[in-house]
């Protein structure tokens, strides 16, 4: 047999490592690229939705009647079609696809009108009565937990509370008590939305077959075929999902949407393809952005800045549905400790129901909110104690192939080379507390995971699986259930196989995001498709490697182990003149074995935590970031200027160069949009207007974005440093470069000019109200200036490794009995 | 009636009130034009209408008769790429690609008028085109990059 390759030993790379073309960068060139509504089918219908104008009422009657009879209307839909609820989780089964007794957000579908185009369908709409009985609305988490009645849902913990967490690793409180300094703090971190380019569509029809066929602009084809199984209620082997090339996602479109089950419930009722495209507006309703997080951190550290104990406090504002809010709720705590060396962590985190649209996962999902309290506070520890806040970091990141308090296993990690990379490109020490006033620059780092150690549905089986197929043509097709969002995965698809098989990356075909053909991979999230797809796809390509060595070895009178791949060409390693052209090889093996395909594929390593909940972090590798910000601040008008951004990203190996600087380049243009001025906000119109609780800013014009004019030059570096879990040693790049973006530009404006803005986005209108406070000598800050008390549970409690632990949940006394 | 869409007379029947992205689109099936936000506000549509950009979702397309539109579709030379086309596949300046084509006419206009513009003038020359992906600096390199080889390959 031939040896399987060493992936991470490896260090002469044929394509790997060099800059080039993606795989997909011509079609988008050229405007060839289909995107779900680029896609016409003969006898084409349009849907379009009918939303709640209320943000919470009971629905008493519909009458479709006069919809129904409008000219050119084939089709009308309402709740009583769709008995079966969903959500992307199985413990947060709370969406029907047309409202059925309740709407929870002004937005809310309730009907849908299917007509023979989209003008048509809309007049329609305006025909469909129904009769709302308004109730009372929560606005706030402050509100949901002071009103448990009316419920928003009836399950979840407790009135209006969807879930509640809490979980102690080591005795915090003794910790604390024992410590030299312990700081408070609040933070506050409101909601924004993803605002991906591409608005969502979909396209249903019925295949010639009598299968049921769904093209759309999906991050999880995988979790959405399921989803429609249940909904629609017929078996999954009857429906195929094709997920078309995202225009953008940011997580947006990793919630199945209500638009998907509408318009292939018309297409089974019709027998027609029924397309669906979401207006702008609409997008803002769908929402599934970032959960606005109130945040309280009680962190005790030594008089030299190591950290002795964390107790941090959560609180999310969901909006009306459940999403991946479990999850979301665990994330704004769980990768806390990734960063720095943290003996003991305390972590209660409260998800509330509210009647706007639902939050969910964007890039970074949950820890952004988290990582900007934890290194805003940080910089005011260095503050206080005299030290560099760059050198106070560097003294604590997490040692390699360690374990967290919470018994998370922390790899490979380039932390510290990254914070040494950004202070020596940003001229940090010539400039931190020695710019003139109004300039100023700030450091933050952060870690993020390669891919959630555990499905969204429990399960055994692989995460990802890859089939190869090759033919005497010379012709490679790979096929992989990942989705392309933009962000590149068909061309890392590609270039693993390319340099498993020695051959070029454009003469792969990829075949991906298709239920229907493409073997599963459980989607585009959790910056979990590099790896837990490449490993699938190297296994793959080893495996075919294998019957190309043996088939090659006797032709070149060579061992198999000896046959070496390269340049289009199969090689004897001891001389390369004893050569044939990788056409040649793939002949002679399927000469000898027959129609040469393989499968790959990968489940992440088992979490060394053990207590319930344990689930929820664990990751077979995580990736570290160090950002500096530097500013410019108007004292007159608080306007916040930023001249440069320096950024070093622990990527383990950059498989292309191109793509992986400009995930980088994209994850800090968001992460700066979201630190200035993206805003996800709402309003209440006066009483005589209902009342009612609505969007303010659901358009491109109003919600704030940064334009080419905007947007800073940013110097990136790639730390490679190759981590053996992942493939070729690649780690994610797609949303950890996002985390230490707002926490940087918080603490450059503080060294600026002074002043804490401890919430994001920080605007110049909080700059303003911050100075005039330091003006009046009051304490410069702009932030919250109380939590709410939240009936947070008994936590879980677990002893840190070092503490005698052995990752199960223990009773609080056995923590002074072992120590 | 007759619209002149990359230099070829195309006859199309739409009604008054169709805007000239939805006839690029619908009527003459031109999807690479693509549509973000329909009230101008993004840029996705922009297309060349008598070589300036014009956001196609906010222009009647009754409006456009007897003037030459160009769209995305007619910027490649057959298969030989536009010399935006292959620096913007090259150099990153596309992630997702839909905000691709309204890019790449907008930078076109640009080059047609100055054939090396600073980095400040393609951003502001692009500042009505939004991107959520690339942060626009490979964007703006792609350009530069395209105009580097556009005044190599003349003469």
């Amino acid at each position: 047999m031939n040896a399987p390759e060493k992936p991470r030993s490896r260090t002469r790379f044929d394509t790997i490592g060099k800059p080039r073309r993606r795989v997909d960068g011509r079609a988008k060139a050229i405007g060839e690229l289909r995107f779900a509504d680029d896609l016409v089918l003969p006898r084409m219908l349009h849907a379009k939705l009918l939303r709640s104008p209320h943000p919470h009422a009971a629905i008493e009657s519909i009458d479709v009647a006069h919809a129904q009879a409008h000219p050119g209307v084939h089709l009308v839909l309402t709740g009583a079609e769709f008995p079966v609820p969903y959500g992307i989780m199985p413990v947060s089964q709370d969406e029907y696809p047309l409202a059925r007794e309740r709407v929870r957000f002004v937005g809310d579908p309730v009907a849908a009108v299917i007509a023979i185009d989209e003008q048509t369908a809309t007049e329609a709409l305006e025909k469909i009565s129904v009769q709302y009985r308004p109730l009372a609305t929560v606005a706030s988490p402050e509100e949901a937990l002071a009103s448990p009645e009316p419920r928003i849902h009836d399950y979840g913990e407790q009135g209006n509370i969807h879930r509640n967490q809490a979980y102690e690793f080591g005795d915090v409180e003794e910790a604390l008590a024992k410590s030299e300094h312990v700081f408070e703090d609040l933070f506050f971190y409101e909601g924004n939305t993803h605002l991906a380019m591409e608005q969502q569509a979909a396209l249903a029809s019925i295949e010639g077959d009598g299968k049921l066929l769904l093209a759309t602009s999906t991050q999880n084809p995988h979790y959405l075929h399921r989803q429609l199984a249940r909904v629609l209620q017929m078996p999954a082997a009857r429906i195929r999902v094709i997920a078309t090339p995202n225009g953008g996602a940011f997580g947006g479109k990793c919630d199945p949407g209500n638009h998907e089950f509408v318009v292939t419930k018309a297409a089974l009722v019709l027998g027609r393809p029924v397309k669906i495209c979401l207006t702008r507006e609409e997008v803002f309703y769908q929402h599934r952005g970032r959960h606005p997080v109130l945040m309280k951190f009680r962190t005790g550290v030594t008089r030299d800045g190591r950290l002795t104990a964390m107790h941090l406090q959560t609180l999310l504002d969901g909006g009306a549905y459940g999403s991946h809010g479990p999850a979301s709720t665990f994330y704004t705590g769980v990768l806390t400790p990734v960063t720095y060396e943290l003996p003991r962590f305390k972590f209660e985190a409260c998800r509330v129901f509210t009647n706007k649209p639902a939050c969910g996962p964007k890039r970074g999902h949950g820890t952004p909110q988290p990582r900007f309290g934890q290194e805003v506070q940080l910089d005011k520890i260095a503050e206080r104690l005299d030290l560099d806040p760059a050198e106070m970091r560097l003294a604590m990141v997490t040692k390699p192939d360690s374990l967290t308090a919470s018994w998370l296993r922390v790899g490979s990690t380039g932390l510290a080379e990254c914070i040494r990379k950004v202070v020596d490109m940003s001229g940090w020490k010539a400039k931190h507390r020695k710019l003139p006033a109004g300039r100023g620059v700030g450091i933050a780092c952060s870690a993020y995971m390669c891919g959630a150690g555990v499905s969204i549905y429990w399960n055994k089986m692989p995460h990802s699986a890859v089939q190869l197929l090759l033919d005497r043509s010379g012709q490679v097709t790979v096929y992989c259930g990942a989705t392309e969002l933009g962000q590149g995965s068909d061309d890392v698809l590609a270039s693993l196989i390319a340099e498993a098989l020695g051959i070029d990356p454009g003469n792969i075909r990829c075949v991906t995001g298709d239920t229907g053909i493409t073997p599963i991979d459980l989607g585009s999230y959790s910056s979990r498709v590099t790896i837990m797809m490449g490993n699938a796809a190297l296994q793959a390509a080893g495996r075919v490697r294998e019957q190309l060595s043996a088939a090659a070895a006797e032709q070149l009178n060579t061992l198999p182990e000896r046959v070496t791949f390269s340049r289009d060409r199969v090689f004897a390693a001891e001389d390369p003149a004893k050569s044939m052209s990788f056409i040649e090889a793939v002949a002679l093996a399927e000469a000898k074995f027959g129609t040469l395909s393989a499968v790959g594929s990968y489940s992440p390593p088992k979490a060394p935590g053990r207590y319930k909940g344990a689930g929820v972090g664990p990751s077979p590798a995580y990736s570290f970031t160090a950002c500096v910000v530097e500013t410019e601040v108007d004292p007159h008008t608080g306007w916040v200027t930023v001249p440069k951004i320096w950024i070093a990203h622990d990527i383990g190996r950059a498989l292309n160069p191109v793509l992986a600087r400009g995930q980088v380049i994209g994850g800090v243009y968001m992460g700066l949009g979201e630190a200035l001025m993206e805003e996800q906000v709402f309003r209440r119109l006066p009483p005589k207007l209902s009342g009612a609780l609505v969007h303010r800013n659901p358009s491109l014009l109003d919600y704030k974005s940064l334009t080419s004019l905007d947007m800073p030059e940013v110097d990136v570096a790639l730390i490679e440093d190759p981590d053996p879990n992942c493939p070729y040693g690649a780690k994610e790049v797609g949303q950890g470069p996002l985390l230490p973006v707002m926490p940087a530009l918080a603490n450059a404006v503080y060294d600026a000019v002074g002043v804490r803005i401890d919430e994001v986005p920080v605007t110049p209108d909080k700059i303003l109200r911050a100075l005039e406070k330091k003006s009046k000598g009051e304490t410069p800050r702009v932030g919250p200036e109380s939590f709410p008390a939240v009936p947070y549970p008994q936590p879980t409690f677990v002893l840190p490794p070092w503490e005698g632990g052995d990752g199960n949940e223990t009773r609080r006394h056995d923590s002074t009995a072992v120590v | 009636m007759t619209l002149r869409v990359n230099g070829e007379e195309q006859e199309v029947l739409f009604h008054s009130y169709k805007t000239l992205l939805e006839v690029l689109r619908e009527e003459l099936n031109l999807t690479g034009t693509k549509h973000g936000c329909e009230l101008g506000e993004c840029g996705a549509c922009a297309v060349l209408v008598d070589g300036e950009p014009v956001l196609s979702c906010l222009e009647l397309a009754v409006q456009c008769a007897g003037r030459d539109i160009q769209t995305v579709e007619g910027l490649a030379r057959g298969t030989e790429l536009h010399p935006l086309q292959a620096a913007f596949a090259d150099c990153g300046g596309s992630q997702c690609g839909y905000c691709t084509s309204g890019m790449l006419m907008t930078a076109k206009a640009l080059l047609d008028k100055e054939p090396a513009p600073s980095r400040e003038r393609i951003k502001e020359a692009i500042s009505g085109n939004l991107c959520r992906c690339t942060g626009y600096q490979q964007i703006w390199e792609s350009i530069e990059e395209a105009a580097r080889r556009m005044r190599e390959a003349r003469p």
